[in-house]
C-alpha cells in the first residue's frame, strides 16, 4: 500500500523492547564481558537478550554491596521497614505489567501470574512489618550471675549471596529470598533464575524508583553454573543463599564457601515460604557485657 | 604546688579532681577479691600476724571512755599478751582528745614521747566523728590534743563541703589543721586525713579525696572514723593504696595508709597486707606507713599467734579483754 | 615441688598445694560407650601432666570401628530412651549431673588442673563452677523447648558429634553435652588429646547420676578419631570448638550430608582502652584478658589497642603489675600463670613470639622463675605493634600480648575489626554512650565493656567471620540441637 498512514487506523502498535540489563550499585550497567543471551518463552519465543553477567560483573557487585552496608545496617528498623512497604506499594501500582511479563515468560495463565503478584507483593509486605521487630523476638537480655547488663542481640549478617529459585515462580522466588536478606540490613548480590530472569530485571526497576539506596540489592543475570562459584569462594562475602541450586554442584559451592567460613543456607524446593527462621539465620548474634554499680 | 599550678584555686583543685581516672567498683571489687585468695606460708604467717600487731592504733572512741578504761587500753598495748613476752607492742593507742593525757600517763615509759622507739599516742579531733563544727572550734580541738602530747592527730575531713563540692574549703581545712599540728618546738604532729569512704558512698569519691588529702599535706589517709558503716573495706583500701602508688612514682614522696573500723579477724587483716604488698610494696608495712585502726583484730591475732606457738586451737579466756 | 616465683621477702606465699590425693585415679582408661568403659581399638597413648612432664594415666584409643560402636550406641539410645523421655525428665537427669559436679567439684577441679596446666584457682573457682552452672542452666530448659522462641514443636535432630579443645577441657564438654541432652539428642564427644582425665572422671558422675546408657558417650582419641567421628554418617549434628583451619576442614567434610554444623574457633580479640577509660582496671582486664588460662583462650584480648595518648601510662602499669604475676605449679594456691598445656603449644607460642620480635616489635618478659620440668612461657608484651606484623593477625594461643596505638574512637574500631576473626572484643572507657557506640559497630559476638573473659551459662558465645559460626549458652544456645518444621508463616493468602 503507498500512501500516508491513516494513524485512526486499528494497527498493531510496533513496540519499544525493553533491553534487560545488570543491577548493580542502582544502576544499570550492561555486563562488562559484553555478553548477553536470549530468554525465550516457554514456548521458545524470542523474548529478550539479557546480560550474561561475568565474574567481574560478580566482582563488582560484591563491591557495591558491601559500599552500601554500613549505611543500610546502620539506618533504623523503621526506616528499612518504610522502605520494604514502599517497594510493596510500588510493586502494588505495577501489578499488570508483572502479570503480564510473567504470562509471557513463564507461559502461565494471566489467573495464576496474577495470583504469584499478589502473593509476591504481600510477601513483601509481611516481611516489611519485621524490620523493626525481629530484634525483640530474636534477641533478648541474659540473666547473668553478677553485676552485668547483658544483651544479646540480632545483626546483620553483611554481604549475602543469593541462587534464586531457578525453575517454578520467578517473581515470587525472588522476593522470597531478598526481602528476608535485607529487612535486616544485609545487602544482596542474588542471581537470578536463568531461564526467567524478566521479573528480576523489572523487580530491580522497582528497586531503583524506591527509596531502597543503591547497591543494597544487586541482581545479576546469567548462569549460576558460571557465577556461583565466584561469589561462593569470595573472601568479602559473609553468606551464600543456596536456595535455587539444587541442581548447580552445590555441594561444591558448600565446600568453597568452607575456606572463609561463610554461613550457608542450603537449596530449598522452589521459593521458600515467609518465615522468621529465614530472617534469622542470616544474621549474628552479639552479645554485650557491661558492668554494673552505684558507687 | 606545681602539680596545678602555683596559684591553687578551687576552680583548679577541682579541674584536677574531676580530671582523675574513674574508678569500675565491678573491677576493683574482683581485683580485691583475688587478692584475698592468697595463702601464706606458716613461717611468714608468725611474721605477718607480728607485723600486724606492730602496725595497730589500738583504740577505744567512746562517749563512756574514763581514765580507767584507757588505762586499761593501755596496758594491753604495752603487754598484749601477758602468756608470751615475746609479744609485739601495738604501734599506738587512739582516744578521744581529752583522753590525752591520761594516755600519756598510763603509758609512762613506754610512750614514744618524741622517739622511734615506743608506743605513740593517737588522737581523733576536728570534732570526730561528724566534723560539724567550726573551723576555729576545730582547730582548738586539736590545738588541745597536741598540746597535751598527741604524737599523732586523727582527724575528720568535712565531708558535707566535700559532696557539696566545695573541695576548696576541705582542703584549706585541713591545711589549717596541718598547721595546728604544730608543737611550740617546730615540730609537727603526724597528720591522718580520715576520710569517711562509708559517707563518700562512690569510690570515684574516694580516689577524688585521697589525692585532694595528700595535696592539702596529709601524711596518711585513713578510711573512716569506724562510727559509720561500712567503714574500711578491702577495695577501698585497694583504691587509696593506689592513689599513694601514683603519689609516689609521680613524687617520690611515701604518703601512708590507715584502714579503720571492721576489720576483726587475722584471715581479713592478713588479707590487707597481701593487698599492701603487691600494689605499692612491702616497704609500707611499717608503722610509719600502715595502720591497722582497731580493737577488736588484736585478741584475734594472739589467738592465731598462740596455736602457732601450741599447735592447737586457743580461745577467749586466753586473750585478755581491755 | 617446682619452685614458685618470689617477688615479696617476707610474705612468702605458701606453696599450699591441692593434694592430688583428693583424686582416685586409674592407671589406664577405657572409653565410655553404652554407659561402660570399654577397651579401645586404636593405639593406647599417655596424658601427661604438663607442668612436671610425668604420665597421670594412660589413655585408650577409639579406631573407626571403636566410633562406629559409639555412634550406634547413641543412636540406639535416642531411638529407644531419650527420644521417649518427656523433657521433665531429661532435665531431671541434667540437673543430677549439676548436683554431682558440685559434690565433686574439688576432685574435678584439681583433676583439671593436673592434667590441664591451669592454675587450681582458676578450675577451682571458674571452670568447675561454670560446668555445674551450666548444666543447671540446660536442665530446665528441657520441659520448656516450645518457648524458646525457635518454632513450634522444636525437635531434636538426633545424634550430635562433638570435638572439643584442650583449653577448658570439662567446660567444653559442659558446653557442648548439656544443650545437646536438654534438647533431646544423644551426644558421643571426643575430648582433646592432651586433656582427656576430667572427661573420664565425668563418664564416672554419669554413671552415679543414673543417665541411661548410650545417651553420652566419651571416647578418647586424637585427630583421627575426631575426624571419623565428624564424617560418621549416622551423626545428625556436628559441634566443633578448636582450630580454625580445622574448623574449615569440618565444613568442607559435612558439606550436602544434611548434618548441621556448628563450629567455635579462633579469636585475634581487639581489648580496646580508651583515655577515659578506667585505668587501674583497665589494666587488670588487660592482664586477665590475655594471661588468664596462660592466654589459652579462643577469645583472649590478645591485642591491646590503647588510645596513643595514655599508651606510655598503660604500659607501664601493665609491666608493674605484671610482676607481681606468680608462675609455677599448677596446683598451688597462689599459681597466677600455669604450665602450656604441650610442648607443641609451647614451641608454637615460641615461634611466633620470635618472629615478633624480628619483625620489629618491642619485647619484655615479666620476671619468673622459670621450672625445669615442664612447659612454661613468661608473660609477655610486645610493644610498637604494627597492624601488618604477624603477631598481631596471627593466633599465638600464649601469654603473649600484643600493643598497638589508636587515635580517634573510628581509628579503633577500624583497626579492632580488621581481622579475619570476629570472636570477641572488649571496650574499656567511662562514657556510656561512647561504649555503646562502639559496640554497636564492632565486628565480634561477644563483647565485654569495663570487663573481660566472663562467662555465663545464660549468655550466648561464638564468633562472627572466620570465628566460627553458632552460639553456645542462652536461649540461643539451644537453636544448634533443635530444628522445627513449623518456623514458617502461614501460606500468605491461603486460610490457616
Amino acid at each position: 500500500m503507498v500512501g500516508p498512514r491513516d494513524w485512526t487506523e486499528e494497527v498493531t502498535r510496533l513496540a519499544v523492547p525493553k533491553t534487560y540489563k545488570l543491577y548493580i550499585g542502582g544502576k544499570f550497567p550492561r555486563s562488562e564481558s559484553g555478553r548477553t543471551y536470549e530468554v525465550l518463552s516457554k514456548k521458545g519465543a524470542f523474548l529478550a537478550n539479557a546480560s550474561l553477567a561475568s565474574r567481574k560483573d560478580a566482582r563488582d557487585a560484591v563491591v557495591a554491596a558491601r559500599a552500601a552496608l554500613a549505611g543500610w545496617s546502620g539506618a533504623t528498623g523503621y526506616n528499612r521497614g518504610q522502605v520494604l512497604y514502599r517497594i510493596a506499594e510500588l510493586l502494588e501500582g505495577r501489578r499488570d505489567q508483572f502479570v503480564e511479563e510473567l504470562v509471557s515468560s513463564e507461559g502461565v495463565t494471566k489467573a495464576a501470574a496474577t495470583k504469584q503478584v499478589d502473593t509476591a507483593i504481600d510477601a513483601w509486605v509481611w516481611y516489611a512489618g519485621w524490620a523493626d521487630k525481629y530484634v525483640q523476638v530474636a534477641g533478648n537480655g541474659n540473666p547473668v550471675s553478677g553485676p552485668y547488663f547483658n544483651l544479646s542481640t540480632p545483626e546483620a549478617t553483611g554481604v549475602v549471596a543469593i541462587i534464586a529459585p531457578q525453575e517454578g515462580e520467578s517473581l515470587l522466588g525472588l522476593v522470597a529470598v531478598v526481602a528476608p536478606a535485607i529487612l535486616t540490613g544485609n545487602t544482596v548480590v542474588v542471581v537470578a533464575s536463568e531461564a526467567s530472569p524478566l521479573a528480576a530485571i523489572s523487580l530491580s526497576e522497582v528497586l531503583a524508583t524506591s527509596d531502597v539506596p543503591g547497591g543494597v540489592v544487586n541482581i545479576l543475570t546469567g548462569s549460576p553454573k558460571e557465577i556461583a562459584p565466584w561469589l561462593a569462594g569470595h573472601a568479602d562475602v559473609n553468606a551464600i543463599d543456596l536456595a535455587g541450586a539444587e541442581n548447580l554442584d552445590w555441594v561444591d559451592l558448600q565446600v568453597i564457601a568452607a575456606d572463609t567460613l561463610k554461613r550457608v543456607l542450603p537449596p530449598t524446593a522452589g521459593a521458600p515460604a515467609p518465615s522468621l527462621e529465614r530472617i534469622v539465620a542470616l544474621t549474628e548474634t552479639k552479645t554485650v557485657w557491661h558492668t554494673k554499680s552505684l558507687i | 604546688m606545681g602539680l596545678i599550678g602555683t596559684d591553687l584555686t578551687e576552680k583548679s583543685l577541682r579541674l584536677h579532681l574531676e580530671g582523675l581516672p574513674g574508678v569500675d567498683a565491678v573491677g576493683l571489687e574482683q581485683r580485691a577479691a583475688g587478692l584475698g585468695t592468697r595463702s601464706i606460708k606458716t613461717t611468714s604467717k608468725a611474721w605477718a600476724l607480728d607485723t600486724i600487731i606492730k602496725l595497730i592504733d589500738l583504740t577505744t572512741l567512746e562517749g563512756a571512755d574514763t581514765p580507767g578504761k584507757v588505762r586499761s587500753l593501755v596496758a594491753k598495748a604495752v603487754n598484749p599478751d601477758p602468756s608470751d613476752p615475746s609479744t609485739p607492742r601495738v604501734a599506738a593507742v587512739c582516744v578521744y582528745g581529752d583522753m590525752v593525757p591520761a594516755a600519756v600517763d598510763a603509758l609512762g615509759s613506754s610512750w614514744s614521747n618524741g622517739k622511734d622507739d615506743g608506743i605513740n599516742v593517737a588522737a581523733v579531733a576536728t570534732a570526730f566523728p561528724s566534723g560539724r563544727a567550726s573551723l576555729p572550734v576545730k582547730l582548738a580541738d586539736t590545738a588541745d590534743a597536741v598540746a597535751n602530747g598527741a604524737d599523732e592527730i586523727d582527724m575528720v575531713i568535712d565531708r558535707g563541703a566535700f559532696l557539696s563540692g566545695r573541695y576548696g574549703l576541705v582542703f584549706d581545712q585541713i591545711v589549717a589543721v596541718k598547721e595546728a599540728c604544730r608543737r611550740e618546738d617546730g615540730t609537727y604532729a603526724h597528720l591522718k586525713v580520715i576520710l569517711e569512704t562509708g559517707e563518700l558512698n562512690t569510690y570515684d569519691n574516694v580516689r577524688k579525696a585521697s589525692w585532694l588529702a595528700i595535696l592539702a599535706g596529709g601524711d596518711f589517709i585513713k578510711t573512716s572514723t569506724g562510727k559509720v558503716a561500712p567503714a574500711a573495706t578491702l577495695p577501698v583500701t585497694l583504691l587509696m593504696l593506689e592513689v599513694v602508688r601514683d603519689w609516689h612514682k609521680l613524687t617520690g614522696e611515701k604518703i601512708g595508709v590507715k584502714p579503720a573500723g571492721g576489720i576483726r579477724s587475722s584471715k581479713d587483716a592478713i588479707k590487707y597486707l597481701v593487698t599492701v604488698a603487691e600494689t605499692v610494696g612491702e616497704e609500707w608495712l611499717q608503722p610509719h606507713l600502715f595502720r591497722f585502726g582497731a580493737s577488736s583484730l588484736l585478741n584475734d591475732v594472739l589467738l592465731q599467734r598462740q596455736k602457732l606457738t601450741t599447735g592447737r586451737y586457743s580461745g577467749p579466756d586466753y586473750v585478755t579483754i581491755d | 615441688m617446682t619452685e614458685v616465683a618470689k617477688t615479696t621477702r617476707f610474705l612468702d606465699y605458701a606453696p599450699a598445694p591441692e593434694s592430688t590425693s583428693i583424686l582416685h585415679l586409674q592407671k589406664s582408661y577405657g572409653l565410655f560407650i553404652d554407659g561402660a568403659f570399654v577397651k579401645g581399638h586404636g593405639k593406647s597413648f599417655q596424658t601427661i601432666s604438663p607442668s612436671t612432664e610425668k604420665t597421670i594415666a594412660e589413655i585408650a584409643n577409639a579406631n573407626a570401628k571403636d566410633v562406629d560402636t559409639a555412634v550406634a550406641a547413641a543412636r540406639r539410645a535416642y531411638d529407644r530412651t531419650w527420644s521417649k523421655l518427656s523433657g521433665a525428665d531429661r532435665g531431671k537427669y541434667l540437673f543430677r549431673i549439676a548436683r554431682l559436679v558440685q559434690e565433686r567439684a574439688r576432685e574435678l577441679a584439681v583433676a583439671e588442673s593436673l592434667d590441664n596446666g591451669k592454675p587450681i584457682k582458676e578450675s577451682r573457682d571458674v571452670d568447675v563452677p561454670l560446668v555445674a552452672a551450666w548444666f543447671f542452666y540446660y536442665a530446665g530448659w528441657a520441659d520448656k523447648l516450645d518457648y524458646a522462641g525457635l518454632g513450634p514443636n522444636p525437635r531434636a535432630l538426633g545424634v550430635a558429634a562433638q570435638v572439643i579443645p584442650w583449653n577448658f577441657p570439662l567446660l567444653m564438654l559442659a558446653w557442648k553435652v548439656a544443650p545437646a541432652l536438654a534438647a533431646g539428642n544423644t551426644v558421643v564427644i571426643k575430648p582433646a588429646e592432651t586433656t582427656p582425665l576430667s572427661a573420664l572422671i565425668f563418664a564416672e558422675i554419669l554413671q552415679q547420676a543414673e543417665l541411661p546408657d548410650g545417651v553420652v558417650n566419651i571416647i578418647t582419641g586424637a585427630g583421627d578419631t575426631g575426624e571419623a567421628l565428624v564424617n560418621h554418617p549416622d551423626v545428625n549434628k556436628v559441634a566443633f570448638t578448636g582450630s580454625t583451619a580445622v574448623g574449615r576442614a569440618i565444613a568442607k567434610s559435612v558439606a550436602g550430608t544434611g548434618k548441621k554444623v556448628t563450629l567455635e574457633l579462633g579469636g585475634k580479640a581487639a581489648n580496646i582502652v580508651f583515655d577515659d577509660a578506667p585505668i587501674d582496671q583497665a589494666v587488670e582486664g588487660i592482664v586477665n584478658g590475655i594471661f588468664f588460662n596462660q592466654g589459652h583462650v579462643c577469645c583472649a584480648g590478645s591485642r591491646l589497642l590503647v588510645q596513643e595518648s595514655i599508651h606510655d601510662e598503660v604500659v607501664d602499669r601493665l609491666k608493674t603489675r605484671l610482676s607481681t604475676l606468680r608462675l609455677g605449679d599448677p596446683l598451688d594456691k597462689n599459681t597466677d600463670i600455669g604450665a602450656i598445656n604441650s610442648r607443641e603449644q609451647l614451641e608454637r607460642i615460641r615461634e611466633l613470639s620470635d618472629i615478633g620480635e624480628k619483625e620489629g616489635a618491642d619485647r619484655w618478659t615479666a620476671p619468673c622463675v622459670i621450672p625445669d620440668k615442664g612447659f612454661w612461657f613468661a608473660p609477655t608484651i610486645f610493644d610498637n605493634v604494627s597492624t601488618s606484623s604477624t603477631i598481631a593477625r596471627e593466633e599465638v594461643f600464649g601469654p603473649v600480648l600484643s600493643v598497638l596505638t589508636f587515635r580517634t574512637p573510628a581509628e579503633a574500631i577500624a583497626k579492632a575489626n580488621n581481622t579475619p576473626y570476629g570472636l570477641s572484643a572488649g571496650i574499656w572507657s567511662d562514657k556510656g554512650s561512647k561504649i555503646l557506640a562502639v559496640a554497636d559497630q564492632l565486628r565480634a559476638g561477644v563483647i565485654w565493656a569495663n570487663t573481660f573473659n566472663r562467662f555465663d551459662p545464660a549468655s550466648p558465645f561464638g564468633g562472627y567471620k572466620e570465628s566460627g559460626y553458632g552460639r553456645e549458652g542462652g536461649r540461643h544456645g539451644l537453636a544448634a540441637y533443635l530444628e522445627s518444621a513449623g518456623w514458617s508463616a502461614p501460606a500468605i493468602g491461603q486460610k490457616k
